[in-house]
C-alpha cells in the first residue's frame, strides 16, 4: 500500500539530508509505527507519504514514494485526498468547518461525492468512530480525544484507505489516548485500513503495531517486527526493557504478554519491599521541615460557567517532586496557574514557607514560585537565545551568565545566536526552564513538560527535576505521561472534576491506580513496583 | 400514541435552524430601517426588539455568544459620538454648561470649529441621535452573526465563488483565534520576570501571537491541501483559465456599472445599459463556472415558509420606515434645531413590532444536549479495566 523506494529528502539550506536511501513497504491493513528521536525525520517521512513533502514544504525528494501504485511525483496531495488522510497532533488546527457533521462532510464535498452518498457515509463514519451523539456539537466544545476522533473520521469519510497520524495522542490523557487508539484498531481490523503512526510514547502504541519503522537518526531506517527491533533499544517501552533485562523469550511487547511470563519474577520479588529500593535514585534533600514548601488550602478557581478547582488542599513539600495527574479538564492546569500568581484564584489561601501569597501580586509570587506553562514557547519573544538569557539574568538580578549556565546544564551546546523559534521542542523547553529557574525559586511548577519530548530529552528533564529537588526546591509537575511520572515522582496527587481524589506517595497512588499505573506495576500487580530500574536493583539485592 | 399526521402548525414549529440567508435578509432590512431614522425612541425600541429576537432564537454555539460584544460596541459608539459633540462643541441656544478653554488652536479656528466652550442641548441631542443610529446598525449586523452561523452563510454562495468563499471563511476564523492567542500569551508573559515592563508589551506579546497565527494558518492550509481543497477533478487547465477570466471580466464590468450608478454623467446616459450588461455577464459566468464546479454540498440549507416570513419581516420594516419618512418626516427625523421632544406614532410602533415578529415566527432552535466534558465513551478501550481509584486515597 505504501512503498518507499530509495527515498532521500533534503531541505533547502540543510547541510545534510533528513532521509537517505529509505526503502520499506507497508502492506494493506498493516498498523505501522514510526519511531525515532526528535529531528530524525519522522514528520518528513510521514509527510512524504502523500507528497506533502516536498510539494508543500519545499525541499527536494529523490527516489520514489508510491501509494496504492501512484507515484507522489505525479500527483499533488489534494489529488490523493481520496486515498491518504493526514491527522496531526492538534486536530483543531486542521478543522475547516465548525460542527462535527460538516467537518466529516468537508473532504467529500471537495471530492464531489454525490449528496446522497455523502449522507450515508457521514452516518456510517459517526457510528464507526463512536461519535454519533456528538454530531451537532461545535468542534470547539469537544474534548481532545473527541476532536482527534472527529479528525480521523473526517479523512476516513472522504474514503482514505491509508491513515497517516503524527503523534495523535501526545496531548491526550491516558483514557482519551486509548479511545483514539481503539478507534484506529477498529478501522485496521474491520475495514483493512492501513495506518502509519508516529509516536514518542511507544508504551502506548508498540503492542498494537505489526511493523516498526525505526529512524536511526543518520537518515536511514530499520524496519521489522516491533519485538525484534526494540530489543536493547533505549526508547523501548518498559515491558520490553523488563523482558530484555530478565532474558524473556519471546520478548513481550504488551502488558498481557509480559504478565503471562512474569509468575516466576513475581515469586522472586515476593519477599522484597519496594520501599527499600526507592524509584528516584538521586537522593532527595534532607528535609529542613515541610514549612519550606508550598501549602495551599481550599483553593478555588471559578470561570463563571465552570468551577474548575473546587476547594483543593495541596501540599508541595520542599525537596520533593509531586506529580499531578488527572484527565484533561480535571483542573490541573487551573490549579497550577492559580498557584503561579498569574492565573485566577477565587478562594482559599496559599503560602510558601512563612510568606502568605494569597493576596500578593504576580511579581511577589514570582519571587517564590516559578511556572513553565504547557505552551512554553509563549514566554519567548527575543531574537536570540543569548538575548533571552541576558534578559532573564537582569530580571532576576543575577550576575550575567547565570541563566546560560543553567541552560548548558540542561541542554548543552545550543548556539547563543540561534533564534529561539528555530529550536526543537526539547531545546525550547530547556531554554524556558533555564529562564524560569534563574534566581533559584523555592517552588517550581511544570505544566505538561514532556509533551513532544523524545526519550533522551525526557531523561535530561528527569535529571533536572531530581536535581532541583535535591537542591531543596519543591517541584510540582502536571502530566499525562505515567511512565515519566513513575520515574520522577516522590508523591502523586490525582485530580478529577476540580477536586483532589487521591494523595500519597507515588508508590501508593500510581501502583494501585487503574488508569495511571505504569506498565511495570501492571505486570507485577498486586506488588507495587513502578519501574524496570527499581525491579533490577531489587533482584540484585536479593541475588547478592 | 397519536396515529394522526402532524398538523401543519406543529410541523412548522419543529425545532430547527433557519437558512442563514433568511436571518441576514431580516437583519439587513432592519439595518436599512435604522439608517432611515434618527428618532431615539424608535431606535431604542428597535434595539430592544432585536435583542429579544436574538435571545429567543439564537442557537447554542460559540459563535452565537458574540451578541453581547456587539451591544457593548453600540454603547461605545453612542458614548464616543456624544463626547465628540462636547469636545468640538456645536452651537445651539440652550446652553447646558460651559467648559472653559482659553483659545482653540489655529487650525481648528480656521476650519470654523470651536473647542470646548458652551455645550448646548441641541449639540448633545444630535450627537446622541447620530450615535444611536450607527449603534443600531452595528447591532443589526451583530444579530445576524449570532442568529446565523457566518460560515454557513459563506457556504451558501454560488458554486462559482466556492473557493473564494473558503478563503474568506479561513480569514474570518483567524480573528477569534488571534483573540484567544493574545489572552494566552498575555497570561504566560506574567509568569516571566522582566524589567522592560509595559513598554514592550506590543513586542513581547504580539511577537508570539503572530508567530502562532502564522503557524496555525500554515497548518490549516496544509490540512485543506491534503483534504482535497482546490482539486482540479477532470477539468482541463484551459477550461479553468477561461472560467476565471470570465469571472474577472464580469467583476470589472460590475465595478464600472457601480461607478456609473453613483455618477450618472459618467457614461453619458448609457449607465443603465452598462449595468444590465454587467449583471448579464456576471450571471452567465457564474452559471458557467458553477456547471464546471467539481464540488458538492452536504445538506444545503433549505428555504421553507418560515425563512420567507422572517425575510419578509425585515423587508417590510425597511419599506415601512421609508414610507414613514415620506409621510411624516418630523416623526422619523425629530428636529434638534429647535430641540423638540421625539415622539412615536401608532404606525411607527407597528413597523417596529413587525421587525420583532421573527421571535414568534421563526421555529425554535434545537438546543443541542449539553454533554459533560469527557462523557462516557462508546468506544470500548482495549484495556478495559475496573476502576480501582478508590483504594488509592
Amino acid at each position: 500500500m505504501i512503498e518507499f523506494e530509495r527515498v532521500g529528502v533534503r531541505y533547502h539550506d540543510a547541510p545534510t539530508p533528513v532521509l537517505r536511501e529509505v526503502s520499506f513497504v507497508v502492506d494493506e491493513g498493516e498498523f505501522a509505527l514510526v519511531a525515532g528521536r526528535t529531528g530524525a525525520g519522522k514528520s518528513t517521512l510521514l509527510g512524504a507519504v502523500n507528497g506533502h513533502v516536498p510539494q508543500f514544504t519545499g525541499g527536494t525528494l529523490v527516489g520514489h514514494v508510491r501509494i496504492a501504485g501512484r507515484d507522489t511525483r505525479d500527483h499533488a496531495p489534494r489529488e490523493l485526498a481520496h486515498l491518504v488522510g493526514r491527522v496531526g497532533q492538534n486536530p483543531l488546527e486542521g478543522f475547516v468547518t465548525d460542527t462535527v457533521e460538516r467537518e466529516l462532510a468537508y473532504g467529500m464535498e471537495q471530492l464531489g461525492t454525490a449528496p446522497r452518498r455523502m449522507r450515508t457515509r457521514v452516518e456510517e463514519t459517526l457510528d464507526l468512530l463512536g461519535i454519533a451523539d456528538l454530531r451537532d456539537r461545535p468542534l470547539l466544545t469537544l474534548s481532545g480525544g473527541q476532536q482527534q476522533r472527529v479528525a480521523i473520521g473526517a479523512v476516513l469519510a472522504a474514503g482514505a484507505r491509508v491513515l497517516v497520524l503524527d503523534e495523535p495522542t501526545s496531548a491526550l490523557d491516558p483514557t482519551s489516548a486509548e479511545e483514539v487508539l481503539a478507534a484506529l484498531l477498529r478501522l485496521v481490523h474491520d475495514l483493512g485500513t492501513t495506518v502509519l503512526i508516529a509516536e514518542h510514547r511507544l508504551e502506548r502504541v508498540a503492542e498494537y503495531a505489526d511493523r516498526l519503522v525505526l529512524l536511526t537518526g543518520d537518515g536511514g531506517v530499520r524496519n521489522g517486527a516491533p519485538a525484534t527491533l526494540l530489543a536493547g533499544m533505549e526508547i523501548a517501552p518498559p515491558v520490553v526493557q523488563l523482558g530484555a533485562a530478565l532474558g524473556w523469550r519471546p520478548l513481550p511487547v504488551s502488558v498481557r504478554q509480559a504478565r503471562r511470563l512474569a509468575p516466576g519474577l513475581r515469586a522472586r520479588l515476593a519477599g522484597a519491599d519496594p520501599d527499600q529500593h526507592p524509584v528516584p535514585e538521586e537522593p532527595a534533600a534532607s528535609l529542613p521541615g515541610t514549612s519550606d514548601g508550598l501549602l495551599a488550602r481550599r483553593i478555588e478557581v471559578d470561570y463563571g460557567t465552570v468551577l474548575a478547582v473546587r476547594g483543593v488542599d495541596v501540599e508541595l513539600p520542599a525537596g520533593r517532586v509531586t506529580v499531578l495527574l488527572g484527565r484533561n479538564g480535571s483542573g490541573k492546569s487551573s490549579l497550577l496557574w492559580a498557584l503561579s500568581g498569574a492565573g485566577r484564584i477565587d478562594g482559599g489561601e496559599f503560602r510558601v514557607g512563612d510568606t502568605d501569597l494569597t493576596r500578593a501580586g504576580v511579581t511577589e509570587v514570582r519571587d517564590h514560585v516559578r511556572m513553565v506553562p504547557q505552551n512554553a514557547a509563549d514566554l519567548l519573544y527575543l531574537d536570540t537565545v543569548a538575548a533571552e538569557c541576558a534578559t532573564a539574568d537582569r530580571a532576576a538580578a543575577q550576575r550575567p551568565g547565570t541563566c546560560r549556565a543553567i541552560l548548558d546544564a540542561l541542554a548543552a551546546g545550543i548556539p547563543g545566536g540561534r533564534n529561539p523559534r528555530d529550536l526543537s521542542e526539547g531545546q525550547k523547553l530547556a531554554l524556558v526552564l533555564a529562564i524560569q529557574l534563574t534566581g533559584n525559586p523555592r517552588v517550581v511548577l511544570l505544566d505538561e513538560p514532556t509533551r513532544g519530548l523524545d526519550y533522551l530529552a525526557k531523561e535530561s528533564l528527569r535529571r533536572t527535576v531530581r536535581g532541583l529537588a535535591a537542591a531543596g526546591s519543591a517541584v510540582c509537575l502536571a502530566t499525562h505521561d505515567v511512565e515519566f511520572a513513575a520515574q520522577v515522582a516522590d508523591r502523586a496527587v490525582v485530580m478529577a472534576s476540580g477536586e483532589v481524589i487521591a494523595v500519597g506517595s507515588s508508590r501508593e497512588v500510581l501502583a494501585s491506580s487503574a488508569i495511571f499505573s505504569p506498565q511495570v506495576a501492571r505486570v507485577l500487580a498486586p506488588a507495587e513496583w513502578l519501574t524496570v530500574g527499581q525491579v533490577v536493583r531489587a533482584l540484585k539485592a536479593i541475588g547478592g | 400514541m397519536s396515529r394522526h399526521p402532524a398538523t401543519p402548525l406543529r410541523r412548522y414549529l419543529r425545532p430547527r435552524q433557519l437558512h442563514p440567508g433568511a436571518w441576514w435578509i431580516w437583519a439587513l432590512g432592519l439595518a436599512v430601517a435604522c439608517t432611515s431614522t434618527t428618532n431615539p425612541v424608535l431606535l431604542a425600541l428597535l434595539i430592544a426588539l432585536i435583542a429579544l429576537v436574538v435571545v429567543l432564537r439564537r442557537p447554542e454555539a460559540p459563535w452565537a455568544m458574540s451578541f453581547g460584544m456587539y451591544l457593548w460596541l453600540g454603547v461605545f459608539i453612542v458614548v464616543m459620538r456624544t463626547v465628540f459633540r462636547i469636545v468640538f462643541s456645536g452651537d445651539g441656544p440652550t446652553v447646558l454648561f460651559t467648559i472653559p478653554f482659553p483659545e482653540p488652536p489655529e487650525w481648528i479656528a480656521e476650519a470654523g470649529g470651536t473647542l470646548f466652550g458652551p455645550v448646548s442641548a441641541e449639540a448633545l441631542a444630535s450627537g446622541l441621535y447620530d450615535g444611536m443610529r450607527l449603534a443600531a446598525m452595528v447591532i443589526c449586523i451583530g444579530a445576524a452573526n449570532s442568529l446565523a452561523n457566518p460560515k454557513r452563510l459563506l457556504a451558501a454562495v454560488p458554486p462559482a465563488l466556492y473557493e473564494l468563499g473558503s478563503v474568506v471563511v479561513v480569514a474570518v476564523s483567524v480573528f477569534p483565534q488571534l483573540a484567544e492567542s493574545v489572552v494566552r500569551v498575555t497570561r504566560a508573559r506574567r509568569l516571566r520576570a522582566d524589567q522592560s515592563g509595559r513598554r514592550h508589551w506590543l513586542r513581547t506579546v504580539m511577537m508570539p501571537v503572530f508567530v502562532d497565527a502564522l503557524d496555525r494558518s500554515i497548518a490549516l492550509a496544509a490540512s485543506m491541501d491534503s483534504r482535497g481543497y482546490g482539486r482540479r477533478g477532470n477539468q482541463s487547465r484551459a477550461a479553468r483559465r477561461v472560467t476565471s477570466l470570465l469571472l474577472l471580466g464580469a467583476l470589472l464590468l460590475l465595478c464600472a456599472a457601480a461607478y456609473g450608478l453613483f455618477d450618472p454623467g459618467a457614461f453619458g446616459g448609457s449607465g443603465r445599459w452598462l449595468l444590465g450588461l454587467a449583471l448579464a455577464a456576471a450571471g452567465l459566468s457564474t452559471a458557467l463556472a458553477g456547471r464546471r464546479s467539481v464540488h458538492t454540498r452536504y445538506r444545503p440549507g433549505r428555504w421553507h415558509l418560515a425563512e420567507t416570513l422572517v425575510a419578509a419581516c425585515g423587508v417590510a420594516t425597511a419599506v415601512g420606515f421609508s414610507r414613514l419618512a415620506a409621510a411624516d418626516p418630523g416623526l422619523v427625523f425629530p428636529s434638534v434645531h429647535p430641540l423638540e421632544w421625539p415622539t412615536a406614532s401608532p404606525a411607527a410602533l407597528a413597523c417596529c413590532l413587525v421587525a420583532a415578529l421573527p421571535a414568534v415566527l421563526a421555529p425554535p432552535t434545537q438546543a443541542p444536549a449539553r454533554v459533560v466534558e469527557h462523557a462516557a465513551s462508546p468506544v470500548p478501550t482495549p484495556r478495559a479495566r475496573s476502576l480501582r481509584m478508590g483504594e488509592a486515597s
